[in-house]
């Protein structure tokens, strides 16, 4: 059966977005990335570094995956935007994850100017991945702005609380008209997992794999957890009971 | 000709380009974007000339969440 993600007439052979900040150096990004059988990671833009050696683009081309350009570190609608246009013309792709942050402690997004910027960089023809609080008005208004999918976080960026109001979750899901992506805040497999099971999309990993001792066995883990996760939702689970139900009939109990 | 380029100042030759600068600045060709006095510079527009006191910002990409 054929379960593919599709945004933007893009097919992703994962339901997996792998981030590339935190690791290590560009090889163990490499292998994490192969690890993981993502088909889409994120890149942010800075200032040339004259003591790189090599680019994640290098990275990118030998993975065969696409790049979903960030705009992590802005604080404002207009930077934001700016730092999408500047994304464009460096990376030739029209998809931006966009991220408008209200404060350096949290790193939450500010709402405000997370839709002021959303509504802009769709009117000038970018797919646009908000980076959202768990808010299901907040995520339906960015969907009827016409974003292709919205990315709530299960808790604040880095902090591997995983997510930290799955009602929450669970309501932007149902109610969904474009795809959810869990970003933010998993700091395992089963964080992962259970963003599958409450209906979202795909997941997006970045600390939880590049942060962690082993980051190609932690990229392993995340993928089967997003595929576990995904064929649970499918499959619909038991509705939780106050009381035991055998599941070993007692009809034919020998008289003992 | 004094610009600042990524926040650091740099003495550069009088009717420099911002193509000029990007070379001077990044080894890479592509992958590139810049920024002067805040607004972007569409590669086609790399053939400006700098002027007194401009703002240039040359950005590559890096690892990112």
């Amino acid at each position: 059966m054929a379960d593919d993600l599709a945004v933007d007439g893009v097919t992703l052979p994962s339901r997996l977005i792998l981030g590339t900040g935190g690791a290590a150096n560009h090889a163990i990004a490499e292998a994490a990335i192969r690890a993981s059988g993502t088909g889409l990671v994120t890149v942010a833009l800075r200032r040339v570094d004259p003591n790189a050696s090599g680019s994640i683009l290098d990275v990118v081309e030998r993975c065969g995956v696409r790049l979903l350009p960030n705009t992590a570190g802005c604080f404002t609608a207009s930077q934001a935007i700016r730092t999408a246009h500047l994304a464009r013309e460096a990376f030739g792709t029209n998809w931006v994850k966009l991220e408008v942050i209200g404060d350096e402690r949290t790193l939450l997004p500010d709402p405000v100017e997370l839709l002021a910027a959303a509504e802009k960089l769709v009117a000038d023809g970018f797919t646009v991945w908000p980076y959202t609080n768990d808010d299901p008005i907040l995520a339906r208004r960015l969907a009827d702005a016409g974003c292709a999918v919205v990315m709530p976080l299960g808790s604040p960026i880095g902090t591997g609380l995983g997510i930290r109001n799955p009602h929450n979750i669970a309501l932007i899901t149902e109610a969904a008209t474009v795809p959810v992506i869990l970003d933010a805040g998993v700091g395992t497999a089963s964080d992962a997992a259970l963003a599958m099971e409450l209906g979202c999309s795909g997941v997006l990993v970045a600390s939880a794999v590049t942060r962690v001792a082993e980051p190609v066995a932690m990229a392993e883990a995340m993928c089967l957890a997003v595929r576990a996760g995904r064929l649970a939702r499918l499959a619909g689970r038991i509705p939780k009971r106050h009381h035991a139900e055998a599941s070993t009939a007692f009809e034919g109990m020998a008289d003992l | 000709m004094n610009v600042t380029v990524n926040g650091r100042p740099r003495e550069i030759a009088p009717e420099s380009t911002v193509a000029d600068v990007v070379r001077q600045t990044s080894t890479e060709d592509r992958g590139i974007a810049v920024a002067l006095n805040g607004e972007v510079v569409p590669r086609a527009d790399w053939t400006t000339t700098l002027r007194e006191a401009d703002r240039v910002e040359v950005l590559v990409a890096s690892q990112g969440g």
